[in-house]
């Protein structure tokens, strides 16, 4: 460290859950940013770029860490362990992305259990032969000593309801201007929000983001795919009959899909004011619906294929049902 | 001991709690099961009201708005019934019985059709049995 450079180092942690590894990713993605980065902080625990385990962050007193980005999920025991490890060492724990937000897309396990995923997995998928049939063990003892392996959970959880959260940084994965915006904040000692803010996002929906054009007045009579239209790459996609998360989603992404031309899906989650994504697209769908008839409704609302899939794509640990309530229905 | 269900109710001010006020002044009896929450327009309940709901423990919940045609703000009644038809089939994928939530049209002069409601939603309640909702989505597993 130079002379000039004595302010002390902030001490960063990165780890993953049950994530697929794009949030860690997108901490790379800051390029050579990387430089104001570790410039800044020295990078203690990432499992995906360092070599450092898990002893030698139980090693670590309490609140050695200065800043914990958590993505995925918390699908099993190791997890959940590491949760409350890093909740425990760290003074800000932050959930990044949308696995540690509200579930991500591991959270669509939530649609099924534990002993049906065994079961498909195990037994079932036709590349498994299986007579035992053996299941993973959390414990099994050979001559050499006991072998273990995590406990597999019946329910996918968010990381608060795992352990505190101090912060939210939505996104899947977030986009990576706004974690350096974010971390140059934390750097220069601004003022933090309050705990439990979403932060590295706008207050305002992604409708309001969003730069095509939109009628106050949305009619819809037929919902598509999107292979179905011929996008004129222009119209909001709701009013092309295409289901869009915007209504229903914070802004701060950058409308990323949109400019791509792909609706939104969600990932960043609903704005303060909304508490279930899914309750708040129904709403906001059954608005546009342009029937009066009971039975056309009941038609045009049968176009939509998979409501729950759809409206919480990424959160449906997060919402208000959580889980889904009986499998067998 | 018989189960009783928890049945939670929302009826519009404009009709259907009136319809509720003219059951009660007529002095007709209906199951005791039913919570009333009146809301201004069977518009006004959010999806978020069904889903609390259940996830604070109702075993059924019943809306009920003015005949098509007559809702106070023209259109409101037609909101609830597309929204209503959404989450049956929502609820349905999440595993919950759809018979569990109903949506039913109640006029201001229908309190003998209102009381006859109630009897007959809390009776197919009642036979559906408790509703697992609360308890599921209260407890990690
Ligand atoms: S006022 Fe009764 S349904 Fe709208």
């Amino acid at each position: 460290m130079s002379k000039e450079n004595s302010k002390p180092k902030l001490k960063m942690a990165v780890y993953w859950g049950a994530a697929c590894g794009g949030c860690c990713v997108s901490v790379l993605d800051v390029h050579e940013k990387l430089f104001d980065v570790t410039a800044n902080a020295d990078l203690v625990f990432w499992p995906i770029a360092l070599d450092t385990k898990y002893a030698d962050v139980e090693a670590m007193e309490d609140d050695y860490i200065d800043i914990t980005l958590f993505n995925g999920a918390v699908r099993n025991s190791e997890n959940e362990h590491m949760a409350k490890l890093l909740r425990q060492k760290t003074r800000i724990l932050v959930a990044y992305g949308s696995c540690a937000h509200m579930g991500g897309i591991p959270g669509l396990g939530n649609f099924s259990s534990k002993e049906a995923i065994l079961k498909q997995v195990y037994l079932e998928s036709s590349s498994t032969i299986n007579p035992g049939p053996v299941y993973p063990e959390t414990r099994h003892e050979v001559k050499e000593g006991v072998l273990s392996l995590p406990e597999f959970y019946n329910d996918v959880r968010t990381l608060d309801q795992t352990v505190d959260v101090d912060y939210y940084m939505p996104g899947c994965p977030p986009q990576t201007e706004r974690l350096l915006e974010v971390f140059m904040a934390i750097v220069n000692g601004s003022e933090l929000p309050p705990k439990g803010s979403v932060i590295g996002a706008l207050d305002k929906g992604q409708c309001d983001e969003c730069e095509r054009k939109k009628s106050d007045n949305k009619h819809i009579r037929e919902f598509k795919r999107p292979f179905e239209i011929e996008d004129d790459g222009e119209t909001c996609f709701l009013e092309q009959g295409i289901i869009c998360m915007g209504p229903a989603t914070r802004g701060g992404c950058g409308c990323r899909c949109i400019e791509g031309n792909a609706p939104c899906r969600g990932c960043y989650g609903p704005p303060d004011d909304v508490p279930d994504p899914g309750a708040k697209m129904m709403s906001a769908v059954a608005t546009m619906i342009d029937s009066d008839d009971p039975d056309e409704i009941e038609e045009i609302v049968s176009q939509i294929a998979d409501p729950a899939g759809t409206f919480y794509r990424f959160s449906l640990p997060g919402s208000i049902l959580r889980r889904k309530i009986n499998t067998d229905i | 001991m018989e189960f009783e269900p928890t049945i939670v109710s929302f009826l519009c001010n404009w009709c259907s709690y009136t319809g509720a006020d003219l059951a009660g002044t007529s002095r007709l009896k209906y199951a005791h099961n039913i919570r009333i929450i009146r809301t201004m327009c069977s518009g006004r309940v959010d999806p978020t009201f069904v889903l609390e709901s259940f996830k604070k423990g109702a075993d059924g919940i019943l809306i009920c708005g003015c005949h098509p045609g007559d809702c106070h703000y023209h259109e409101g009644n037609y909101k609830c019934l597309r929204r209503y038809h959404l989450l049956k089939k929502y609820i349905k994928q999440m595993g919950i019985e759809p018979e569990r939530l109903h949506l039913e049209w109640i006029s201001a002069s229908e309190g003998k059709q209102f009381a006859e409601l109630v009897d007959r939603f809390t009776g197919s309640i009642r036979e559906l049995g408790p509703s697992r909702i609360k308890e599921v989505v209260n407890t990690l597993s």
